[in-house]
């Protein structure tokens, strides 16, 4: 088996584990993070749980790659970014406008891709306009960069 | 919250498969957008075949899960939706969908990945992230209230 073949195949093993994981930690049902970010209200802490479940698992990963010339199924380790504090005012924006939306609606791309399997409507809505979302910036990059050639 | 912990730690190992096996960040947002990105520029997906191909692999893997937990569990019958109404979730899509590529990064990529890796620029993205969504949780409610709904 030829090793973007075994690449792609892990990649998919990976999203299906994430998709499994977001189930249970109920992070599929936009109330529990809604709840999260309703401070004022009838608070969940559920979503502090899964960080921290989660974060704790990758440093151990992270740790492991110090060890590593390179990834197991790959060359080199595909121009992985490099942890830093650079953070330019409009990356801030993004990140503003990023938490309105996912208060707005309690989904952010993780869930709302998944839970295109249970094709609820409000679900297929939100997730063909964060899709769009991801086009419209993509073509105004694209065109930000041509206008400064 | 044992299970939410217990749904951390499994979405936590995803990740690390990502990084350990294929040298990939898991992050949603830059995985899916490249994906639509590269799916519009035939140019550009020729060049970067993998770069697409791998992508797409991940965002079909996390259907097919979604598709398991659909047949085999409650969960989605569960779910509780904050709003049905169009306009707010085709507002809301728009926001998280350019506020992600924008913000380089959603919960996945800047919340476990980079937090987990001691990025400084990750740190500052969740902290924003999370206290714009609080602000706007607290602000639809007040206007939720003020017009006499619930």
């Amino acid at each position: 088996m030829n090793s973007t073949m075994s690449r792609s195949i892990l990649a998919l093993l990976s999203g299906a584990v994430f998709a499994v994981g977001l189930g249970v930690a109920g992070m599929l049902n936009p109330a529990n993070v809604r709840g999260f970010l309703d401070i004022l209200g009838e608070w969940k802490p559920a979503l502090m749980f899964v960080m921290a479940g989660a974060i704790a698992v990758y440093a151990i990963a992270n740790q492991m790659l110090w060890r590593m010339k390179k990834p197991l199924l790959d060359a080199d380790w595909n121009h992985l970014p490099r942890p830093g504090f650079d953070f330019p005012m409009q990356a801030k924006l993004g990140a503003v406008l990023f938490g309105v939306g996912w208060g707005m609606a309690g989904f952010c791309p993780g869930p709302a891709i998944v839970s295109l399997a249970s094709l609820n409507p409000s679900v297929v809505i939100f997730t063909a306009a964060m899709l769009a979302g991801f086009y419209i910036f993509a073509v105004y990059e694209r065109f930000k960069h041509a206008r400064a050639r | 919250m044992m299970m939410a912990f217990y749904g951390g730690l499994i979405i936590g190992l995803a990740a690390a498969l990502l990084l350990i096996f294929n040298g990939r960040i898991m992050g949603i947002s830059g995985i899916a957008g490249t994906f639509v990105t590269l799916l519009f520029n035939p140019k550009a997906r020729n060049v970067q075949a993998e770069e697409f191909v791998w992508r797409a692999f991940f965002i079909v893997g996390m259907i097919l899960g979604g598709v398991l937990l659909a047949q085999f569990t409650h969960i989605f019958k569960d779910a509780a939706m904050v709003s049905s109404n169009p306009v707010l979730l085709i507002a809301a899509g728009l926001l998280v969908g350019i506020g992600t590529r924008m913000g380089w990064g959603c919960t996945s990529g800047h919340g476990i990945c980079g937090i987990a890796r001691f990025s400084g620029r990750s740190v500052i993205a969740t902290v924003t992230f999370i206290a714009a969504g609080m602000l706007a949780v607290a602000v639809a409610n007040v206007l939720i209230k003020s017009a006499g709904g619930n």
